[in-house]
């Protein structure tokens, strides 16, 4: 967008953690500010105030630009009660309000990061097509049609070595190439975007805040694979992507570039929105067939793939949808560029979401085969409250466990295979000292036994009774030999399930075993948990000599557990005690001891 | 009710819905699947009941019971969990007298769901009280919050 000279814009983070903190409020401020008094009115014409989508750091929110003649300052932290003080002193007197400003971690956050995908986000309005097409949006969708046949589309897409972004890391441009040379027509394009795994956040964030880039992705990738028709199957657990979604479908049409005759260049191609009912099974991709083919969401064995026989029987290609918006990028600035990034075998940046015990969590891009130390420390400004990190968990209930001694690990496909982990889709959750594995392992199963679709023995089954068993350990009903069976069973479920769900459900389990292996025993064979998390482990005590009788614990415990008089030295009633850990919390004096 | 069972058909008729969309329509309009409401567009349809439970059982979007009228969400995803989601559960089923095994309180003011992942761990824990997304929750706030609706 070019600035003008004297112009002012301010934009205000949108995303649904910019709305949780109370964007809307700070964007209507903003208006109502200008709007007000006569001083204003004159600035009134070239101020804009825009909502942007997601820029990253949502654990700041509300974020605020403020540009004012090309001057950018970034604001953390915004309530709607101090959008006053910004308009009055900042942009009317011309002098920022320094200790709201954002100190020097939100550069640090920012430094290491390397945007393609999310390079618009965060600067575009998610809810005008044309602002993105101020920043060169739907030219690669022109370059495309005017310039290249598909299959030169897909040889460029081939030449940048982008992979899938989903999980399993597939080549995308040889994805399309199979569904171009499939025989049968209609063909069909589908964007994954149900982003299942608990921990990720990803796609959401790209569909809130540019939604655009995975619409021109996806009508360039129905252009080389000859696909007329496209789906978005999206989570109803986004409302907030949905509406964007659809909103920007509704623009692209009006601006032809998307419909009949796209650009006039006689490529038909249309989208419709299909909303998941809820079922993690359903990012895989047979089963993400079956539920837009409005049946129970379950897979089937593969071969055949999609790109051969997939929606209704016909060729049919599912990306996903940083896969997709990844697409326009490199189509504008070519196969060399995108390569540029990342390593040998995994090209290009992939976007995280970086959450758990870290400072500075929220979403980050950055070029594959970084290191897990950078990450964590350089953008995610270490451990919170100056603990000690213990694991770093990737790819969500399919993945495994980064250690802290392995810390210096390469980020990509290969190295994270390697240590008994995957990229996933991009989840990263940071765990500290504070952490059970037991417990996260147990968390993980929990889940996956849950979402299992039933269809096959060893999947439905097999994480059932990993789930008992991790349930009894965790209950301190452990049995010696249980490793072992823990063990065991893990390694059947992974080789005799159907699915990418049951062969990957076993993987939190085998990876905590393999680096965490003491804390399992801790749990059988001492009934102990050494993160002091797992309830029935534990007990809570007074330290007579540390409680002053100040009667908090009493006062905050929900079981009625904590009997004493004022000002002398409580007592917990082990009985009563629900575990709760409120009393812990609340003590001032440290007198409550957990363990 | 009959009406609003007309309109869904006509709907799903002129979109060429599927079963699963058909659901989502009955749900978004009653809150949950009422029993008469499947019966009648099985008849209509001449589609097997069993063939809508079957659906309506699999995914977790779908109630086969009246919910509260409030709806409390306590996001379970990773970063919640790590965060202490599992405490601002057993905080809120306390407080709303929610019997275990069960997810709504006795006189059907409030539900108390979990789900798998709202997407915004950045702020975990999150709570989403009728579809307002609330971050970086604690027991206490979630305690105020929950008794200006009670």
């Amino acid at each position: 967008m070019a600035m003008q000279e004297g112009s002012i814009v301010v934009k205000v983070c949108m995303g649904t953690g910019g709305i949780a903190a109370g964007g809307a409020a700070v964007v209507s401020a903003f208006r109502e500010e200008f709007e007000s008094a006569g001083v204003r009115a004159s600035v009134e014409k070239n101020c804009s105030v825009h909502n942007v989508g997601c820029r990253g750091f949502c654990a700041r929110d509300v974020l605020v630009d403020v540009i004012v003649g090309g001057e950018k300052t970034t604001y953390e932290y915004i309530k709607s009660d101090m959008v006053p003080r910004i308009v009055e002193e900042h942009i009317l007197q011309g002098r920022p309000i320094e200790e709201w400003v954002v100190k020097e971690d939100y550069h640090t956050f920012h430094e290491k990061q390397v945007k393609v995908v999310l390079s618009d986000c965060g600067e575009v309005d998610p809810e005008d097509i044309e602002s993105y097409v101020g920043r060169g949006g739907y030219s690669a969708l022109e370059k495309v049609l005017a310039t290249m046949t598909p299959e030169e589309t897909i040889g460029l897409i081939k030449d940048s070595g982008l992979r899938g972004r989903g999980g399993a890391g597939f080549p995308a441009g040889l994805k399309w190439e199979f569904a171009r040379k499939a025989a049968g027509e209609p063909k069909y394009l589908i964007c994954n975007a149900d982003e299942g795994d608990p921990g990720a956040f990803m796609d959401r964030s790209i569909i809130e805040g540019n939604p655009h880039s995975v619409i021109e992705g996806m009508v360039i990738g129905a252009y080389a694979i000859g696909a007329r028709k496209g789906y978005v199957y999206i989570r109803a657990e986004y409302p907030l992507a949905v509406e964007r979604l659809q909103i920007a479908l509704d623009q692209a049409r009006r601006r032809r570039v998307l419909g009949d005759d796209i650009g006039g260049r006689g490529f038909d191609f249309d989208i419709r929105i299909k909303l998941g009912a809820g079922a993690f099974v359903c990012g895989e991709e047979t089963a993400l067939i079956a539920s837009i083919e409005g049946n129970r969401g379950m897979p089937r064995a593969k071969p055949p793939f999609p790109a051969q026989k997939g929606l209704w029987g016909k060729p049919t290609v599912i990306n996903n949808v940083e896969t997709l918006a990844n697409v326009p990028y490199i189509v504008r600035n070519g196969a060399g560029w995108f390569a540029q990034f990342g390593t040998e075998k995994s090209k290009g940046t992939k976007v995280f979401a970086l959450t758990g015990k870290v400072k500075n969590s929220g979403l980050i891009e950055v070029p594959l085969g970084i290191s897990l130390r950078e990450i964590i420390y350089d953008i995610g400004g270490g451990i919170e409250g100056g603990r000690r990190l213990k694991a770093v968990q990737t790819g969500g209930p399919s993945g495994g466990c980064i250690t802290n001694e392995m810390i210096d690990i390469a980020v990509d496909y290969e190295s994270l295979a390697k240590a008994g982990s995957i990229v996933g889709s991009g989840g990263m959750v940071v765990m500290d000292e504070t952490d059970c594995m037991v417990n996260i392992a147990k968390y993980f199963l929990e889940f996956t036994q849950a979402e299992s679709c039933g269809k096959c023995v060893p999947c439905r089954i097999g994480t059932k009774r990993l789930l008992e068993i991790l349930q009894r350990i965790t209950d301190g009903r452990g049995r010696p030999g249980d490793v072992e069976l823990l063990e065991k069973l893990s390694n059947d479920v992974r080789s005799a399930s159907l699915c990418g769900l049951g062969q990957t459900a076993p993987n939190p389990v085998l990876s905590t075993l393999r680096y965490f292996r003491n804390e399992y025993e801790a749990h059988i064979h001492e009934k102990r948990c050494p993160a002091g998390v797992c309830k029935n482990l534990l007990t809570y005590s007074i330290l007579e000599e540390f409680c002053k009788g100040c009667t908090m614990c009493a006062r905050v415990c929900p079981a009625g557990a904590i009997v004493g008089e004022k000002k002398k030295p409580h007592k917990i009633i082990e009985e009563i005690c629900v575990k709760c850990g409120a009393c812990f919390e609340i003590c001032k004096f440290k007198a409550v001891k957990k363990g | 009710m009959q009406e609003t069972l007309e309109k869904i058909l006509q709907t799903y008729h002129e979109s060429e819905g599927n079963v699963i969309s058909l659901l989502q329509e009955i749900e978004e309009s009653f809150g949950y699947l009422p029993e008469d409401a499947i019966n009648w567009f099985s008849e209509q349809l001449d589609i097997p009941p069993s063939r809508f439970y079957g659906i309506a059982t699999f995914y977790a979007q779908f109630h086969l019971k009246p919910r509260g009228e409030n709806i409390i969400t306590a996001c379970c995803g990773t970063a919640c969990h790590v965060k202490g989601a599992e405490k601002l559960i057993n905080s809120l089923m306390r407080e709303l007298q929610i019997p275990s095994g069960e997810d709504t309180s006795e006189d059907r003011k409030f539900t108390v769901e979990k789900v798998n992942c709202v997407g915004a761990c950045s702020i975990a824990p999150v709570v989403i009280i009728n579809k307002e997304v609330h971050g970086k929750m604690t027991a206490d706030r979630l305690m105020k919050e929950i008794r200006k609706i009670k």
